[in-house]
């Protein structure tokens, strides 16, 4: 009995198939990039060095105990009311004279802040504080002075701060990225970022 | 019997494969692509706490990873509950956290030096004190970039 043969595929096109898929791959995967609040350690000083005075109506503290609950300024307070008064303490703009601040909106309450550049955050927590209750402390006070500065660039140059950074780390933004620099150099200058973090209590 | 009658045979034809190693170097290049490379396994639980005021961290090379947070299930019989450090592929102590900046820095080039960020990815359950003894070596060895490694998110899940 005569057998029909199949007949040969044609393989010849295979390859495309393979590379169009490959491409197709290449261009829809994305690799993940870690991201997380980048800080910077203050250099490691030897124990003698006598620390400078900073008046009281300057620093903003900020207590977290081993049952990640929160001391503001000798108040018990909820993570989610801390970015609100640390923009109020960094805002007050209390100082007169040299000391005085242009810009700021707040109250000018004479036991808060003198200016953003003279006020001090300070943190300290516990030896047994949640890792994530720090974070979450970190995170509402970076928002506050980003809240600023947004602020500030925005009346300035009528942009936001995180908007400026984007654009700043953007490798295909077709700006100016030397005037951009300046411009974000200009306004951490005035709102610098003073957050101290003293050894924790055990 | 006509010319053009193909010659009948009774085996199947053997499919053709000439386009095997295309397919090959699709899924090999693919895999190299979509590969993260992570040198460490990890042995602890690692849940990063979430954060929203965050920066992107690029160049992978110029990053030093420190983990800590509990040992996983698998260890916890032989290192116990406590948060523990992990460097490369071990647990370690808190002494020989100084040391693996040095080494790490001797792997590099000597201008990507000031560069280098050291990413501390802690488990969100660890208490501050071991962050806290982390960050005094990290003084020490005055690796002072670092960056608290988070998922992005609101914050306020992590108080719960």
């Amino acid at each position: 009995m005569a057998k029909r043969s199949a007949p040969e595929v044609n393989a010849g096109s295979m390859a495309d198939i393979a590379f169009l898929l490959l491409i197709f791959f290449l261009v829809t995967t994305t690799i993940e990039t870690d991201s997380g609040i980048s800080r910077k350690l203050p250099p490691w000083q030897p124990e003698d060095v006598e620390p400078p005075v900073i008046k009281q109506r300057n620093i903003f503290t900020v207590l977290v105990n081993s049952n990640n609950q929160l001391l503001v300024e000798d108040e018990d307070m909820d993570i989610s009311e801390l970015q609100d008064a640390a923009v109020e303490f960094l805002d007050n703009g209390g100082g007169t004279g040299d000391e005085a601040c242009s810009f700021c909106q707040g109250a000018k309450d004479p036991a808060s802040s003198v200016n953003p550049q003279k006020a001090i955050i300070s943190l300290v927590n516990n030896r047994g504080t949640e890792y994530g209750t720090y974070i979450a402390v970190q995170n509402e006070l970076v928002a506050a002075y980003n809240q600023l500065r947004d602020r500030e660039a925005q009346r300035m140059y009528g942009i936001t701060f995180t908007q400026m950074e984007k654009n700043y780390n953007d490798p295909n933004y077709n700006g100016d990225k030397d005037a951009l620099k300046e411009k974000i150099d200009v306004i951490t200058a005035m709102i610098p970022q003073k957050l101290s973090e003293a050894e924790p209590t055990s | 019997m006509s010319k053009f009658k193909k010659k009948k045979s009774g085996d199947l034809p053997a499919i053709s494969t000439a386009s095997l190693p295309d397919i090959v170097f699709m899924l090999l290049f693919f895999f190299m692509v979509a590969t993260v490379m992570r040198q460490n396994t990890l042995m602890i639980e690692n849940k990063l706490p979430f954060a929203d005021q965050v920066e992107k961290l690029d160049k992978k090379d110029l990053i030093m990873y420190i983990y800590a947070g509990k040992p996983s299930k698998r260890y916890q019989a032989q290192y116990g509950t406590e948060a523990r450090i992990q460097l490369n592929d071990k647990f370690a102590s808190i002494e020989e956290v100084q040391q693996f900046i040095y080494s790490e820095r001797e792997s590099k080039r000597e201008e990507l030096i000031p560069y280098l960020t050291t990413a501390l990815k802690v488990d969100e359950e660890t208490n501050m004190g071991l962050v806290s003894d982390i960050k005094q070596e990290l003084r020490k060895a005055e690796a002072l970039k670092i960056n608290y490694t988070t998922v992005v998110g609101d914050a306020e899940q992590n108080i719960e």
